[in-house]
């Protein structure tokens, strides 16, 4: 361990113990919920710090509606679809794209949505579409690759638009009170594009701090010690301990690329419902590239798994681990729920990363020297 | 390339009659496989190999290889095929002699690329000291897609080889000889060849200096037996990468093991690739990578020889068998937390964002 690493500890325990009581933090981004488990540092955190995962996955958010008009047109004849690599597997209600592709569809995976406009270049007699999820950081993207389109009249191309905004999703858990929270560990990335000023609603309506945090150990852990020392002092402020990468006006570029594509709507969050003003829709100019509406798609309803509680993890009202089909019915091989598909998933992270509960860990043999 | 016949072609290319047992198959072996892999047996064009027999064991593997794209940086389908199987052989503690070549070829295959990927079978089969001793050859149509799923241009190849070797006399290699306190080697960087090869997949390729470790390791296992050291397992970290190769001895063994993140060899390059891919460095495929446990004693020596042989360099000594209940691999993280280690679950998907 580090010596910065060491002193933020520290710090940590000590401002906890200072707040004496349950202190219940949100890492709104899935990003943040990986880093967290991979580098271990639950098992750093003092005892009375509680770290919820929030909806910030983007795979997890996404209403099982939006994945079967996702396999709805894949199973067309001639359809290109081009994903993500995460939705793959993403159980809808039937089956998933994984198992859609063994059966001869055509789904490509994609990293970037310009990868996929490039496949609609390729294949100019077929229609191809892009699954256009994920928050802000991803939906500039899709705006570019629109406008591209546009301009070269790639005709062929469309978008699925599931695309989610963070913080009204933050609102609205706030606003339903269902879970008491403390304060927000707020994303990275997504905070690169919006800036760090788009929390303020958070901070001025709800007197939540807010703190903007990167992904390294350290930078998560200073933001934690930011939190807990607003919260020690009672006070709620917004804070960017990120501003090396995020400022607080964020990337006007890619804002202005949303702002021309895209109007805001209400969007389906999986278990969520609908948020108002939380999704994207494409303005008047760009309507044709709404796969929605260029396929006649007819977005239905939701049918989850009644014993799946990816609802509730994702609004941080339970632990995975007090789901009942955690581990059990639902793991990785087998997901119900798509928080234990998503390399970002709560679920998946507890089960890849987390020792099974009641074991204890015996002496480690004595030390060696490991000879570099 | 959109896959269409242009009718301009002048690229030679595989038909379906190269496989047809009949003169052109004939001409295909003759000036495009034997001159490059010549020795006495396979010249022979027999049925089959007849080999010596060897005073002690024999130790027999086969392996099929389907990878895509056939060339990456680092290596190709042929150096690939080669390496892995005779590192199958070397880490059972056998010292390979002779490999089989069956050749499935898609129709459309540019004869040119055939060329490049026999000459680099015969060139990682003479740094590894074994020779393809029997082949065969198959040509398949273009319906049975090999490449990228029915819609690109034919380019297709899957490779079969098998291989046999000698045990050696001094191996006692046993992952029921792993004990509580032996020590984890690894031969160097991880993850490099399933994120070279991920780096060209079509829709989600990105640049980098990445470069597959694809090599025979027989030599270096070689080295390492020359020390005496007690080396109780090895076992190439191939699909399911480290992470694999760990959760198998925990699970077998009923040992837990322990890594410590801050030894374990990773470039920069492949750390960010994994990163910005959501991969898990520890899951994704080497070939080019042996696991060894050995006596803690002995774990000097064995590491020494590991960085004298050119594909150990940057070899380390990575963690400890441990006592700990339940059998688990657990990860000191260099931010001084702790984890579990599993194997993934398939196919590894890149993420979003």
């Amino acid at each position: 361990m580090s010596a910065k690493t060491e002193r933020l500890c520290a710090e940590l325990h000590e401002l906890a113990g200072r707040i004496g009581r349950r202190v219940q933090l949100m890492e709104v981004c899935g990003t943040h919920t990986v880093s967290v488990f991979r580098n271990g540092l639950r098992a750093l955190l003092p005892a009375n710090l509680r770290l919820l995962s929030g909806p910030g996955c983007p795979v997890c958010v996404t209403a099982q509606r939006d994945i079967d008009a996702a396999i709805e047109l894949a199973a067309r004849d001639r359809v290109i679809v081009a994903t993500y690599g995460d939705m793959m597997r993403v159980p809808g209600r039937l089956g998933s794209l994984e198992k859609l592709r063994a059966l001869g569809a055509q789904i490509r995976l994609v990293n970037s949505a310009r990868s996929a406009l490039r496949i609609a270049r390729e294949f100019p007699d077929r229609p191809v579409v892009l699954l256009a999820v994920g928050f802000e950081t991803t939906a500039p993207a899709t705006a570019a690759t629109v406008l591209e389109a546009d301009r070269d009249g790639i005709e062929n191309f469309s978008a699925l638009l599931c695309h989610k905004l963070v913080v009204p999703a933050m609102l609205a858990l706030l606003e339903a009170g269902d879970v008491p929270l403390d304060g927000f560990l707020c994303p990275g990335h997504v905070s690169v594009i919006i800036g760090a000023d788009a929390y303020r609603p958070v901070v001025e309506r709800h007197a939540r701090p807010c703190v903007v945090a990167g992904f390294e150990p350290e930078q998560i852990l200073t933001g934690l010690v930011a939190l807990l020392r607003q919260i020690s002092e009672g006070r709620a402020a917004l804070e960017n301990v990120y501003s090396a990468v995020v400022s607080a006006a964020g990337n006007r570029v890619a804002l202005e690329l949303l702002e021309r594509v895209f109007v805001p709507a209400d969007a389906v969050w999986r278990e969520l419902g609908t948020i108002p003003h939380s999704g994207l829709e494409f303005a008047e100019p760009y309507r044709r590239f709404d796969a929605v509406e260029r396929f006649g798609l007819t977005i239905g309803e939701d049918d989850d798994h009644p014993g799946c509680l990816c609802g509730e993890v994702i609004q941080g009202k339970v632990e995975p681990a007090e789901c009942p089909l955690f581990a059990d019915e639902c793991t990785p091989l087998n997901p119900v729920g798509p928080c234990m598909v998503s390399s970002e998933g709560t679920c998946a992270a507890w089960y890849k990363y987390n020792r099974p509960a009641g074991t204890t860990r015996a002496d480690v043999p004595a030390s060696w020297e490991a000879g570099q | 390339m959109t896959g269409r016949v242009t009718g301009a072609e002048t690229v030679e290319r595989i038909v379906l009659a190269h496989g047809g047992g009949g003169e052109l198959m004939n001409q295909l072996i003759r000036e495009h496989l034997l001159p490059k892999l010549s020795n006495e047996q396979l010249a022979a064009l027999t049925d089959a190999a007849v080999l010596p027999q060897p005073d002690g064991k024999l130790v027999f593997t086969t392996d099929s290889y389907v990878v895509t794209p056939l060339e990456f940086p680092g290596g190709d389908i042929g150096r690939l095929a080669v390496a892995g199987t005779v590192n199958d052989l070397a880490v059972m503690g056998a010292k390979p002699q002779a490999i089989s070549l069956g050749l499935i070829l898609e129709e459309g295959l540019p004869l040119e690329l055939l060329d490049r990927i026999v000459a680099s079978v015969a060139a990682t089969a003479e740094e590894a000291g074994v020779s393809v001793v029997t082949g065969d050859t198959k040509v398949i149509d273009r319906r049975q897609s090999v490449g990228d799923g029915g819609t690109g241009p034919a380019d297709g190849m899957f490779i079969n080889t098998a291989g046999v070797g000698s045990l050696r006399p001094d191996a006692r290699l046993d992952v029921g000889r792993i004990e509580p306190g032996d020590a984890i080697l690894v031969n160097g960087t991880i993850a490099d060849h399933g994120l070279a090869v991920m780096s060209l997949r079509s829709g989600i390729e990105f640049e980098s200096d990445l470069r597959s470790d694809a090599a025979p390791l027989n030599r270096l296992i070689d080295d390492m037996f020359a020390t005496g050291a007690d080396i109780k397992f090895l076992r190439d970290a191939t699909r399911g990468g480290l992470a694999g190769v760990l959760a198998d001895i925990s699970e077998t063994r009923g040992v837990s093991v322990e890594i410590e993140e801050r030894y374990i060899p990773l470039t920069p390059t492949a750390r960010h690739a994994a990163e910005m891919l959501g991969l898990e460095p520890l899951t994704v495929a080497n070939e080019g990578k042996i696991v060894c446990i050995v006596a803690a004693t002995d774990a000097p020596a064995a590491l020494r020889a590991m960085k004298q042989n050119s594909y150990g360099t940057n070899a380390a000594r990575i963690g400890t068998i441990s006592t700990a209940r339940p059998p688990l691999v657990e990860l000191l993280t260099c931010a001084g937390g702790r984890r579990i280690v599993q194997r993934p679950y398939g196919e590894d998907l890149p993420r979003i964002c």
